[in-house]
C-alpha cells in the first residue's frame, strides 16, 4: 500500500510536469514565427555544448541550497520564505568577509561560508522567534524580513565595500584567496558543487537517522502530538529555521564566492523563491532535491537558450513553473483516479476467498 | 427479502480513498412503525450505512429503495426531502442562537423579507408538545445540557418532515436518567407512526427498546431478527465473531504507597472560566482510581494540569513526592508517567507517520534507540515490531502509516508506547472510546495487568461500564469538582451513580475526604 502511493504521488508529480511542458510547448507554437529552432533551443539546448550543459550544473548549485533549505523548514511545518533573504543576506556577509578579513586560500573561503551561514541563520531564526513568542505568521514576517535584508544588504555593499572605481554600485574585488575553484573544465561549475552534494547527504541523514530530524517531522506533521510525547515544539521550530537560515546563507556565500568577481546584485536574486519550487518537487525528502534543483535549472537554462536564438521570451519558464507547482499542489489532481484504483485494489482482496470477510460464527 | 420494507438498502457498497472498505455488499431494511436496531462493533460500518442513508457519502455500489421505489440520496437535503433525519453523535447545533432558530436554520418560515420568528416559535412548541419533548424555544443552545441538545436535535429533524429518523449513538453522552427519558420519548415517536435507525453498541439498551436488530460485523450484515428471537450472548457472538467475556475479571486490589498526589486543585479551561474547582485526592500504587462524570466537568482540564499539557492555576500536583507544578511535559514523563490521551488522532499520533515513528515519538532520546547523533534502526524495528506482535496490531508491517488503520488499532499504537515505558503512574483518559470490542477487551485487560504490577493508574471515561468494571475505587466529578468518593467501587450501584454525575446528590465533605489518605 505504502509502495503504490509513493509510486502514484510519484506518478501525479510527472504527469504534473508533462502538463506543463506541454501548455509551455502549445504557447511556444502560438507565439512564434520560428516554432522549430525555438523548441529545439528550449529542449536540447542545455545539451549541445559542454558550455551550456555547464550552465545547467551551475545553476543547480544555489537552487540545491535553497531547495534544502525550504525543505528542512517545511519539514517542521513552517511555510516561510525567508531562504530569499538568508541567501541574500549570506552574499552580502561573505563579501565583507572575503574583502575585509584576509585570510590564506583554503581557510578563506571556509570562514566566509561560515559566516555566510550564521547569517542567514540569525535571519530566518527571527521569524521564528516572533512565531513563538507572539505567534506572528511566519510567512508574512519572513516576507516582510527579506525587503528588510534587501536593503539593508545594498545599504552595507555601498556605504562599507563600494568601489567607486568601478561606476555602479558593486562591492570591491573579491580576493582571490575567498574564491571557489572551478572543477570542470571549459564550465564555470565550481567547488561548490561537491559541498551542495555534501549538504544534501548530510540534510538526509539528518531527517531519516537522527533525533533531532525525526523530532522536526514528529513537529511538521501534529506539533500537538509532538508536544504531547514530551517534546519541545518550539525549540525544535527555532532550530530548524535556523538550520534552513544557515543553509541558505551558505548557499548564498557559495554562489558569491564561485561564480562573481564583486558582489553586484542590485536585486533579491529570487533564489530563495525557487528553492520553494524546488522543495516542493522533491516532496520534502532531501534525496530527491539535486533531481528537482536539476530539471528546474534545466528548464531556465533551456529557456534562456530559446530567448536568445529564437523570437521567444525566457518568461515562458514561468508559466511552466506555475501550471506545475498548481498541478503537484493541488490535492484534488487526480484524486479521483486514486480513489478509482484504491477502489479497485480493495475490492479485489475481497474477491480472495477466505479474507477479511471470513465468517467465524458457528 | 422482506416485502413490507418502508425502506431498503440494496447491495451497498463503499470504499474509503485510504481503501479500508467500510461496506461490503451491504443489505438494509427497515419496516413501518418499527425502531430498528442497528449493531457492531467500531468499524463494523454501521455510521457509513447511515451516513449513505442520509446523503452524507456516496456509495460506489448499491441502491436504496423507498416504498419501492429508487431513490437517490446525494445530499442530506436530498435525504430530508425523502422524509429521513439523522440525529449525530456529535450534535449539529449553533450555541449562540436559540432553540427556535436552531430549528429553522435553513428552512426559515419568511414574513416578507423578513425571519418569521414568533411563527418559529409557535411551531416548536408546537412539535415539543405532540412528541413530549419538553424544550424551550426561547433557551440558548449553549446553555443546555447534552440531554435537551439531543431534544432538539430530534426536534430538529422532526420539524424537516422527517418521519425515519437514524440516531448515531444517541446515549453515548448521556447519563441513565437522562437515557431512560430518552427511551421513553423514543417510544412515543414510534406510537405516532415514525420509524426509527437506532445505532448502538450497548446490547441492553437495544433489548430494551428495540423491535428488530440487524447485527453488522466488518462491512457486512450478519443477519436481523426480532429482538426476542436473540439474547445478547448471541448479538455478541455475531457482532465479535466469538464469545467475548464483556466483564472484566480481576483480583481485589492491593494498594500501596501514594504515587500521585493532587492537593486543591484549580485550572482554567479555554475560554478562561474555572473548570476544576479545588480539588484533592490521591491515587495509590497497586489500584485503579475511577474518575467518572458527564463529560465537560472538569476531566480533560484535570489530565491536562497532571500531565503538564497545561498550566495549574492554583494547587499542587504531585508525583511520586515531586510537585510537578513547574515541570515539563518530558520531565513528568521521566517521572514514569504515561498518559493516554482523550482524543487519540489529536494528541496520541502523527497519522502521516508510520507505526514505528509513532511508537518512537516517547523514546527518541533514550539510549537504547539513539546515539550521539545517528539513530539505531535495528533498535528501534526491534521494539516496533516487538510491540505490534505483543498488542496484536493488525497491519501490514510497521512502517504502514498509522492513518490507514481502523481507529481501534490506532487506539493499540497508543496504549502500547505508553505502556512499553514501564509506567508507575498511568493517566488513561477515555482508553476505549469508540473502538471495537476486541480492542477494547485487550486494553482493559492490560491496565488490570499493569496495575497488579504495582502501576498506580487514574482512569477518566465517560463510559460508566467501563469506570464500574475497571475501578477499584471511584470519585465522581461534577462542576470541576468531586461530588462523590466511593472506596470500593464494586458496590456503586449504577442509578445512584447517576445522581451523583447529574449533581443531584452530593456527598458531604468528610465523606469525599476519604481520598486522601494521607496529608
Amino acid at each position: 500500500m505504502k509502495n503504490k502511493k509513493l509510486a502514484f504521488e510519484s506518478l501525479r508529480t510527472v504527469l504534473a510536469i508533462a502538463i506543463s511542458l506541454i501548455i509551455a510547448l502549445i504557447t511556444i507554437l502560438l507565439v512564434s514565427d520560428m516554432p522549430g529552432a525555438a523548441l529545439k533551443a528550449f529542449l536540447f539546448g542545455p545539451l549541445d555544448s559542454m558550455r551550456h550543459f555547464g550552465n545547467v550544473l551551475e545553476m543547480m548549485i544555489p537552487l540545491i541550497f535553497t531547495g534544502l533549505a525550504v525543505g528542512v523548514m517545511f519539514q517542521a511545518d513552517q511555510f516561510n520564505l525567508g531562504a530569499e533573504g538568508a541567501f541574500f543576506m549570506g552574499a552580502v556577509v561573505s563579501a565583507f568577509v572575503a574583502i575585509q578579513w584576509p585570510m590564506p586560500s583554503f581557510i578563506h573561503p571556509v570562514v566566509t561560508i561560515f559566516m555566510g551561514g550564521l547569517t542567514g541563520a540569525v535571519f530566518c531564526g527571527i521569524p521564528a522567534l516572533l512565531k513563538v513568542k507572539w505567534g506572528a505568521s511566519e510567512l508574512v514576517s519572513s516576507l516582510m524580513f527579506n525587503y528588510i535584508a534587501f536593503f539593508f544588504g545594498l545599504y552595507l555593499i555601498n556605504y562599507f565595500l563600494r568601489d567607486i572605481n568601478a561606476g555602479a554600485m558593486v562591492s570591491f574585488l573579491l580576493p582571490a584567496t575567498a574564491k571557489l575553484p572551478f572543477i570542470i573544465p571549459k564550465t564555470r561549475v565550481h567547488f561548490g558543487l561537491i559541498i551542495a552534494f555534501f549538504a544534501v547527504a548530510v540534510m538526509y541523514f539528518f531527517n531519516y537517522r537522527t533525533r533531532w530530524g525525526y523530532k522536526n517531522q514528529l513537529t511538521g506533521f501534529n506539533s500537538l502530538f509532538a508536544e504531547y510525547a514530551g517534546i519541545k515544539t518550539a525549540a525544535v521550530v527555532i532550530s530548524a529555521q535556523l538550520i534552513g537560515g544557515f543553509i541558505a546563507g551558505a548557499g548564498g556565500s557559495i554562489e558569491l564566492l564561485g561564480l562573481y568577481r564583486r558582489f553586484s546584485w542590485q536585486n533579491l536574486p529570487g533564489y530563495g523563491w525557487s528553492g520553494v519550487i524546488v522543495a516542493i518537487l522533491a516532496r520534502r525528502n532531501p534525496a530527491y532535491i539535486p533531481l528537482a534543483a536539476f530539471f528546474l535549472a534545466y528548464l531556465r537554462i533551456g529557456a534562456d537558450l530559446m530567448s536568445r536564438q529564437s523570437d521567444v521570451q525566457n518568461e515562458i519558464v514561468a508559466i511552466i513553473q506555475g501550471v506545475m507547482i498548481v498541478l503537484i499542489a493541488a490535492a484534488g489532481f487526480l484524486e479521483k483516479a486514486q480513489y478509482k484504483m484504491v477502489f479497485r485494489d480493495a475490492t479485489k482482496d475481497l474477491a480472495k476467498p477466505g479474507k477479511k470477510t471470513q465468517e467465524v460464527e458457528g | 427479502m422482506h416485502d413490507d420494507a418502508l425502506l431498503r438498502m440494496e447491495k451497498i457498497t463503499k470504499v474509503y480513498p485510504n481503501g479500508i472498505v467500510a461496506n461490503n455488499e451491504v443489505d438494509f431494511s427497515i419496516r413501518k412503525g418499527e425502531i430498528h436496531a442497528l449493531v457492531g462493533e467500531n468499524g463494523a460500518g454501521k455510521s457509513t450505512l447511515m451516513r449513505i442513508l442520509f446523503g452524507l457519502e456516496e456509495s460506489q455500489k448499491g441502491r436504496i429503495l423507498l416504498n419501492g421505489e429508487e431513490i437517490r440520496n446525494d445530499s442530506p437535503h436530498m435525504a430530508i426531502a425523502n422524509g429521513i433525519g439523522m440525529v449525530h453523535q456529535h450534535f449539529m447545533l449553533v450555541p449562540s442562537l436559540t432553540v427556535a432558530e436552531n430549528m429553522i436554520l435553513g428552512v426559515e418560515p419568511k414574513k416578507g423579507l423578513r425571519i418569521d420568528l414568533q411563527k418559529a416559535i409557535n411551531e416548536t412548541r408546537k412539535l415539543a408538545e405532540k412528541y413530549n419533548l419538553s424544550v424551550d424555544p426561547l433557551a440558548k443552545v449553549q446553555f443546555l445540557s447534552v440531554g435537551i441538545k439531543q431534544k432538539v436535535e430530534i426536534l430538529k429533524a422532526l420539524y424537516r418532515g422527517a418521519e425515519i429518523l437514524i440516531l448515531d449513538e444517541p446515549t453515548a453522552v448521556l447519563t441513565p436518567q437522562e437515557t431512560k427519558e430518552l427511551f421513553l420519548e423514543l417510544k412515543l415517536l414510534k406510537d405516532q407512526g415514525n420509524t426509527i435507525i437506532f445505532i448502538s453498541h450497548k446490547l441492553h439498551e437495544v433489548k430494551e427498546l428495540c423491535d428488530r436488530i440487524t447485527i453488522m460485523r466488518n462491512g457486512q450484515t450478519k443477519g436481523t431478527f426480532n429482538i426476542s428471537d436473540v439474547t445478547p450472548t448471541d448479538i455478541s457472538r455475531l457482532m465479535v465473531g466469538r464469545d467475548v467475556i464483556l466483564e472484566v475479571v480481576k483480583d481485589t486490589a492491593v494498594p500501596k504507597e501514594i504515587v500521585l498526589s493532587v492537593k486543591k486543585l484549580v485550572m482554567a479551561n479555554n475560554l478562561g472560566q474555572t473548570a476544576v474547582k479545588g480539588i484533592s485526592f490521591q491515587v495509590r500504587k497497586g489500584e485503579i482510581l475511577g474518575i467518572a462524570g458527564v463529560e465537560g466537568n472538569g476531566q480533560r482540564e484535570l489530565v491536562e494540569g497532571i500531565t503538564g499539557l497545561s498550566r495549574i492555576a492554583h494547587g499542587e500536583v504531585v508525583i511520586r513526592g515531586e510537585v510537578v507544578n513547574r515541570k515539563s511535559i518530558k520531565e513528568i514523563r521521566n517521572l514514569g508517567t504515561c498518559h493516554i490521551p482523550e482524543d487519540r488522532m489529536t494528541y496520541g499520533v502523527a497519522s502521516e507517520m508510520t507505526i514505528e515513528q509513532n511508537i518512537l515519538a516517547d523514546k527518541f532520546d533514550a539510549k537504547e534507540f539513539t546515539g550521539m547523533i545517528l539513530t539505531k534502526p535495528k533498535a528501534i524495528r526491534k521494539l516496533s515490531q516487538k510491540l505490534v506482535e505483543e498488542y496484536q496490531i493488525k497491519c501490514s508491517s510497521p512502517l504502514q502509516e498509522v492513518g490507514m488503520l481502523s481507529g481501534g488499532n490506532i487506539q493499540k499504537v497508543v496504549v502500547a508506547r505508553e505502556f512499553s515505558s514501564e509506567p508507575l503512574l498511568i493517566i488513561a483518559d477515555q482508553p476505549t472510546r469508540g473502538i471495537d470490542v476486541g480492542s477494547t477487551e485487550f486494553i482493559r485487560n492490560r491496565l488490570i495487568e499493569l496495575r497488579d504490577k504495582d502501576s498506580a493508574i487514574m482512569l477518566v471515561s465517560a463510559d460508566l461500564n467501563e469506570v464500574l468494571e475497571l475501578s477499584d475505587s471511584l470519585i465522581v466529578m461534577y462542576e470541576g469538582e468531586i461530588t462523590a468518593y466511593f472506596a470500593d467501587a464494586s458496590k456503586i450501584n449504577e442509578e445512584e451513580l447517576g445522581l451523583y454525575m447529574l449533581g443531584i446528590k452530593h456527598q458531604t465533605p468528610e465523606e469525599i475526604g476519604g481520598i486522601v489518605y494521607e496529608k
